[in-house]
């Protein structure tokens, strides 16, 4: 090998245990000085993120100043509510169950995302489930463009691409269940005189995977500056429950169970921690590639796909233009 | 078509292209954009705009971008475009 050629192996070395202690500092000075409220609330899902958030809240702030809240709705996966609850019941803080089903259906959310499906599937109706879902990265060309995979009332499945209006029109309809669900969020604060947390990782965060004035909007996010991998250090060290700890990332969207890479991230999340990690620390393709396992040409891929997410998140974080 | 024609189709062409990616992609200004410009990288197109631009090429000229077309050498400027849309029109008036 040449004099003072790079190697990267992965990500440095993570103190889960003082990065506790500095993120539970944190959450307390935020909350007693920056936002001056009494507690937490936390959309709990039974997802990692969440989990991690409410353990970290309950660590910093006692479970005594923790609310947890379940959003289920039509499309909901009962294993979301069910961990959900498994996580409050761990810790020991209060807890609700708000259905948000027929604030959707007041609002024509599954009726308006079933009308975009059938732009390009007139068939979807009754008994229809469906998702939409990226190329992998082996599979995307320079361009990758969403696909809705439909299941019908049989069981069989068909796959079509989706036209600019259908996709448009599915993920705005599909958008009213994250603004549901932080508008419940901000009734219990505002009833309680909490801060709402908000629970994305750097990967969902940086990367715009999330809704505007939806997941996007919190109060606090204790866990925006970690990797994913580092999110399940944190989740193996505050003991989270084995089960969320190896359940797959779900986006519980859409009516069929729909993976964060085939919705939005292409590559399995561990990749794409590392490859984010490169592009942020200006490393090379080929010094990433081998530790990620892809080749350098994916690698390089990925960096312009990194930096196209990160483009449109812009939009996503971007406060309100002032005149 | 005689080449005359032929010459005329595609000014056409490249005008009713141009004057889409300047509607949609640049709030209705040409602010100079050349013809050979590289969409990507002057920031011009996201993905969403992509499957934008492919929906308007398949239902203005009646073609079908196959998922293995979907790249730069097709799609990334005025002129990759014109260029596409002239083979992929040519081999449908030939079958």
């Amino acid at each position: 090998m040449a004099a003072g050629a790079q190697i990267f192996t992965g990500l440095p070395t993570f103190d889960a245990a003082a990065e506790t202690t500095r993120i539970a500092e944190g959450i307390r000075h935020a909350l007693m000085q920056r936002l001056r409220r009494k507690g937490a609330v936390i959309g709990v899902s039974g997802g990692i993120d969440s989990t991690v958030v409410a353990f970290l809240c309950a660590r910093a702030l006692g479970p005594e100043r923790v609310f947890a809240l379940f959003t289920p709705e039509a499309d909901s996966s009962p294993d979301s509510l069910r961990l959900g609850r498994l996580v409050a019941e761990t810790l020991g803080v209060r807890s609700r169950i708000e259905d948000i089903t027929p604030i959707l259906e007041g609002a024509g959310c599954y009726e308006r995302r079933d009308e975009a499906i059938r732009l390009v599937a007139p068939e979807y109706g009754e008994g229809y489930k469906s998702k939409i879902v990226l190329p992998d990265l082996a599979q995307s060309r320079d361009y990758s463009l969403f696909s809705v995979v439909i299941q019908r009332p049989d069981g069989t499945t068909f796959t079509v691409r989706l036209s600019a209006a259908a996709y448009l029109g599915i993920v705005a309809a599909t958008n009213f269940k994250q603004r549901s669900r932080k508008m419940i969020e901000y009734y219990h604060a505002d009833l309680l005189q909490y801060a709402v947390a908000g629970t994305p990782n750097r990967l969902e965060y940086e990367l715009g995977f999330f809704v505007k004035h939806g997941d996007g909007a919190a109060d606090f996010k204790p866990i925006a500056h970690l990797y994913k991998s580092q999110v399940y250090a944190l989740a193996a060290y505050l003991g989270v429950p084995d089960e969320i700890l190896r359940r797959p990332p779900t986006t519980d969207t859409y009516s069929l169970e729909q993976s964060q890479e085939e919705f939005y991230f292409m590559l399995p999340l561990e990749k794409m921690d590392l490859c984010l990690y490169g592009r942020n620390n200006a490393i090379p393709p080929e010094v990433l590639a081998p530790a990620a396992g892809l080749e350098a040409a994916q690698v390089e891929k990925m960096y312009r796909i990194i930096d196209g997410k990160r483009r449109a998140a812009e939009y996503l974080l971007a406060p309100p233009v002032l005149m | 078509m005689t080449s005359e024609k032929t010459a005329v189709a595609g000014v056409a062409i490249a005008q009713e292209v141009r004057r889409f990616v300047r509607e949609n992609y640049l709030f209705g200004q040409d602010d100079g954009l050349k013809d050979d410009d590289s969409f990507l990288e002057m920031g011009i197109i996201d993905s969403t705009g992509v499957l934008e631009l492919v929906s308007y090429l398949e239902n203005t000229f009646g073609i079908r971008v196959e998922s293995e077309e979907l790249n730069v050498e097709n799609l990334d400027s005025l002129n990759r475009i014109c260029a596409y849309l002239e083979g992929k029109m040519n081999a449908a008036r030939l079958t």
